[in-house]
């Protein structure tokens, strides 16, 4: 579905994606993860064609995408969503939706059904004629999901959409995500939730300070070494080790 | 929301209002009123469907105004085609105008004030060309000679021209609400809100924005026409003024910009304050400045427009509508 070779990206004197390598097959959940400021979103954007990038190569379904505009990328079925939520802030959530929804469809009529429709599976139902602006966070958050789901997309790159949220929330979320799997779309998420990643992911990619230092099933990346480093520090990694070794020994 | 509920009684309403009007008095005052009004209305309309809908704030609308003021003056005077001829090459005069500045602007990635401060450039520009190239006159300008024939596109009953400007806001109308009730326009008030959110779902924003520059400015050159028709006189100052495109811009934020009958109501404000100072006083240009005093007050109290006046009543009753509907899910 997805390849990224190499990819490089400078800003001025720092390499914020150094050289990553990742790949994401159809229908899989991949999650990417890292401490904050490691170049994730950084690396989102490069992907979905926000910034021009420095070295690298990106594919989607077969096709080398490097160079196409942001619109294009999309419109071949990888579509992104915001870190810092980004609604069409006067307009409803109805009519936020749609414009993602009139990728599919020309009519309007059309277009707000499929909205609508989006809305009920995201839950947003009860929202509707409230213009995005009055939305809370966790709404925000929905409305970035919905606005990228009702486009029909292939691919959707999935930036912290829990952040923020509380617990019920959350898992609500979770089965959200799996539904939306279930129908057909592959997915590739940042998230700091860590037992959302643990329980949705396939595949998880460690990226930190713009590297990725670690790729594997769940349970392989959270006992990974450099994984617990990069996140806690050498202290805690050695304590960690240390501990497993005198598990091992006993 | 509620304006919906019945729309095409209100569009029927308002459209039966505006024919009857030239027959309640045929005085030269109330017509040339009239034709004043809806003149305001249809470029107001162009500057809004630009700037309101698709959030392209532009200070130089009067550079699609003055390209169409000159494209059907030159038309029949250096060309010799009927002067009917110079509508639709006003029209397709604004539009090419409005595709160049677009085109040029955007992508150059000029966005809000830049966009607005370069636009006013290009007016500016547009002004000192007509005023220095031999084609327009100079700044002379060019006077139609008057012969008042049908077939000649002037006539000697004003009314006429009322009907006409008429039938042209209509179509401004018809425009606005086309824009209200399709994809395009869909597209447009997500690049107005949102530029990165609109592109990351899909959307061409150079295209979709550079085809609202040439529709408006399609719409705006049309008004220049009509223009020079009216008065038979048009020179660089008055057609490439600052003072048009303030005007534009001034109907549509004072009626309600992004909204469809924002303008109209604008530009009746604006006929009634000028014709007023107009009348009562011979001090040039104090219809602008009432005007523009009248826009602090409705920035300070009504920030999107006269138009909130008759919608906020409607959305009182809305309001009540989901209060019902609510508790009786909630009794169900």
């Amino acid at each position: 579905m997805l390849k990224v070779k190499g990819l490089t990206k400078i800003f001025g004197g720092l390499r914020a994606v150094d050289n990553a390598t990742l790949e994401v097959a159809p229908g899989q959940i991949v999650s990417l993860i890292g401490p904050n400021g490691a170049g994730k979103t950084t690396l989102f954007a490069s992907i979905a064609g926000f910034y021009k990038i420095d070295e690298g190569e990106v594919e989607l379904l077969g096709q080398n995408i490097l160079g196409l505009p942001v619109h294009e990328i999309a419109r071949r079925g990888m579509v992104r969503t915001f870190q810092i939520t980004q609604p069409f802030a006067k307009l409803t959530v109805l009519e936020n939706i749609a414009v993602g929804a009139f990728q599919q469809f020309a009519s309007m009529t059309e277009a707000h059904a499929h909205a609508r429709l989006i809305a009920e599976k995201v839950g947003m139902t009860g929202m509707l004629d409230q213009p995005a602006s009055e939305l809370t966070v966790a709404g925000r958050k929905r409305l970035e999901l919905a606005r990228a789901l009702a486009t029909g997309p292939k691919l959707l790159l999935l930036d912290e959409v829990m952040a923020g949220l509380n617990p019920q929330e959350i898992i609500e979320i979770i089965a959200l995500i799996r539904s939306i799997r279930d129908s057909g779309v592959t997915i590739l998420l940042i998230e700091h939730v860590m037992h959302a990643v643990m329980s949705l992911s396939e595949y998880i990619y460690v990226l930190s300070y713009g590297k990725i230092i670690a790729q594997g099933k769940p349970q392989e990346v959270v006992t990974n070494r450099e994984v617990i480093e990069a996140y806690l520090g050498r202290g805690a990694a050695d304590q960690m080790g240390e501990k497993e070794q005198g598990e091992a020994h006993a | 929301m509620n304006l919906n509920r019945s729309p095409w009684a209100l569009h029927a309403l308002l459209l039966l209002a505006a024919m009857v009007f030239p027959f309640v008095s045929n005085s030269a005052f109330v017509i040339n009123f009239g034709v004043l009004a809806l003149f305001y209305a249809f470029i107001g309309q162009s500057w809004n469907i630009a700037g309101g809908f698709a959030g392209q704030l532009s200070f130089g609308h009067v550079a699609f105004f003055g390209v169409g003021a000159y494209a059907s003056t030159i038309v029949q005077m250096r060309f010799g085609f009927n002067p009917w001829w110079g509508l639709p090459a006003a029209a397709l005069a604004g539009a090419a105008a409005g595709f160049l500045i677009g085109v040029m602007s955007f992508r150059a990635g000029l966005k809000g004030s830049y966009f607005a401060l370069i636009t006013l450039a290009f007016a500016e520009v547009f002004r000192i060309i007509a005023n220095s190239v031999e084609i327009t006159g100079g700044g002379l300008g060019m006077l139609i000679p008057m012969k008042q024939t049908a077939a000649n596109f002037q006539f000697g009953d004003r009314r006429v021209f009322y009907f006409i400007i008429l039938a042209l806001t209509v179509i401004s109308v018809a425009i606005a609400l086309w824009l209200k009730a399709s994809r395009f326009g869909a597209r447009l008030a997500a690049i107005r809100e949102n530029e990165d959110s609109a592109s990351a779902l899909g959307i061409n924003i150079f295209v979709e924005k550079i085809k609202i520059m040439a529709i408006s400015g399609a719409i705006a050159g049309a008004g220049g026409c009509f223009f020079a028709q009216y008065f038979l006189y048009i020179d660089p100052t008055i057609v490439f003024g600052v003072d048009k495109s303030v005007e534009m811009l001034l109907v549509s934020m004072i009626g309600g910009a992004g909204t469809v009958y924002g303008p109209l109501i604008g530009a009746i404000l604006l006929a009634v304050v000028s014709e007023v100072t107009r009348s009562m006083f011979s001090f040039q240009g104090l219809s602008l400045v009432l005007y523009g005093t009248l826009l602090v007050i409705i920035i300070a109290f009504l920030p999107n427009g006269l138009i909130e006046l008759f919608k906020r009543k409607k959305l009182k009753d809305g309001d009540q509508l989901s209060v019902t509907s609510s508790t009786k899910a909630g009794e169900a």
